[in-house]
């Protein structure tokens, strides 16, 4: 399988189950519109006739003879032979958790997928014996896995950050025994960030993500606070600036944002931050019903497609000028990036990913808490539904038919499941938009990759 | 070549052969928590 694209005036083709990616000239691109599934030893008359009178016989007899070539060196229309792999995760250990540390928040952003905060079920903050009990079960669960991670997650996590302390220290403290290794992270909304819990992150966490949906119009227009009306970009931003400040460059974060139909010119928002000193940036397009306002709908696509080539070109552009930010969603590795094994599999989640809630309630991940139908277990009794488990370890790209036969499997590994339950009513069913989006970003990452290769 | 340029080593299939060690991180816990994109992942196994 390949996929052929033009843009940014380079013509690119990808090599679906190689990962092969190449830069073709004219002549052997259109030969590709006579090719189904391999390249035959003899160029097929109808290419002949056809192109001869454009390319001359000499450069397109070379064009389809360095085609053979790329064939015969198993980088073009290489053949499927993943499938054998694809149930090789069941039985996974568990080494992620999200852990909602509290149902409640201090903001009411307008298109929080999580109900404000306490996703339907009541403002709740997680006690210390829960944490504890989460943190136990991980261990227990992660078989020999070595790095496990846990994201303190909400609601808001830092309202309440006692716990989120102590949950850190008891990890710490029993994780060499164990032979683990415990990489924390933290996405907050900066409100109650101070002093004490900048450097307690810093310290701490491996991530923190940061919520700030980029200019002060933008995000104050849906991140506003618990009274409905108060934006939150003057309280947080600087915040933000000096946390960032003060961590060690060994160290991740991002400025995550969310962009919604109101501000479809979400590059503004990108540069918006890099000028505001953040140099490690996400922004993605809001998930919700497409009957709100803000929704991005199917009609949006062009808009946001023509922006993420916008964006695409500016960092072309300041990398090349050697001052450039990281945009989470066009970082690839074309050489040194997961394994097959991982990509065919993608989060994992309700497999080797988990999140659990101020109640000890253990679900796929963060995106189902609130539905009780995909309740797994409590950590406080030691329940865990394990055939749900085993559903979440076969939802492969191999199970979704859409994935199947789509030349971007291997980048996004089938989608969010959660997204594919909420909004396609099966969790083998890939989300359109979703999909939509992320193969115009993949396109965009992959180009960039080939400006910065010139 | 003269008209094809490969920008990669293409390794995704000797990827297999060492892979599925499963120490790299969940790809929602980096910076989304909303999607899925597994390609900008970071690579722990340091034997592949």
């Amino acid at each position: 399988m390949i996929h052929k694209y033009t843009l940014n005036g380079f013509r690119i083709v990808l090599d679906t189950h190689s990962g092969a990616v190449h830069l073709f000239d004219e002549a052997p691109y259109d030969l590709l519109d006579y090719l189904t599934d391999c390249v035959p030893a003899q160029m097929p008359e109808a290419a002949r006739e056809a192109l001869t009178p454009k390319y001359g016989t000499q450069k397109l007899e070379e064009a389809y003879a360095e085609l053979l070539e790329l064939q015969e060196a198993g980088q073009l229309f290489s053949a499927d032979d993943y499938q054998q792999f694809a149930d090789m995760m069941q039985d996974a250990p568990i080494k992620s958790m999200c852990l909602n540390i509290a149902h409640d928040c201090n903001l009411r952003c307008a298109y929080c997928f999580a109900a404000q905060g306490d996703f339907g079920k009541g403002r709740m903050l997680m006690p210390f014996s829960v944490a504890k009990a989460a943190i136990d079960f991980l261990i227990r669960e992660s078989g020999t896995r070595h790095n496990l991670e846990v994201d303190f997650f909400g609601g808001e996590p830092l309202m309440n950050f006692d716990v989120v302390k102590q949950t850190v220290l008891y990890a710490r403290s029993i994780e060499k025994q164990h032979n683990k290794n415990f990489r924390f992270t933290i996405t907050t909304n900066g409100l109650l960030l101070d002093d004490d819990k900048i450097q307690f992150i810093n310290q701490e966490m491996s991530n923190c993500v940061l919520s700030l949906d980029g200019r002060k119009e933008v995000n104050d227009r849906l991140r506003v606070c618990a009274d409905g009306k108060t934006g939150s970009y003057d309280l947080i931003v600087p915040k933000y600036q000096k946390l960032v400040r003060e961590r060690s460059k060994d160290k991740d974060y991002y400025v995550r944002g969310t962009f919604t139909k109101y501000n479809l010119d979400f590059v503004k928002d990108v540069l918006h931050m890099d000028a505001l000193g953040f140099d490690q940036i996400s922004i993605e397009p809001v998930v919700s019903d497409p009957q709100l306002s803000y929704s991005i709908q199917e009609e949006d696509l062009p808009a946001v497609f023509a922006e993420y080539e916008h964006l695409a070109q500016e960092i072309i552009t300041r990398t090349k000028a050697g001052k450039c930010f990281n945009f989470f969603h066009f970082m690839i590795d074309l050489n040194q990036g997961p394994c097959a094994i991982k990509r065919l599999r993608g989060c994992s989640c309700g497999n080797e990913y988990v999140a659990v809630t101020p109640e000890g309630e253990i679900y796929p991940c963060h995106q189902f808490v609130g539905d009780d139908q995909w309740i797994m277990g409590n950590v406080l009794d030691g329940t865990y539904d394990r055939a749900m488990k085993n559903r979440f370890a076969h939802a492969n790209i191999y199970a979704k038919e859409t994935c199947q036969n789509c030349w971007a499997k291997f980048y996004c590994s089938g989608g969010c499941n959660a997204n594919n339950q909420h909004y396609e009513g099966d969790i083998l069913k890939p989300h359109k938009i979703a999909c939509d989006l992320e193969k115009k970003r993949l396109e965009c990452a992959i180009m960039i990759q080939a400006a910065l290769s010139e | 070549m003269k008209q094809i340029k490969t920008l990669n080593h293409a390794n995704l299939k000797e990827s297999c052969a060492k892979g599925g060690c499963g120490e790299c991180q969940a790809s929602c816990q980096s910076a989304c928590k909303v999607s899925c994109t597994v390609a900008n992942q970071k690579c722990e196994n340091r034997d592949r």
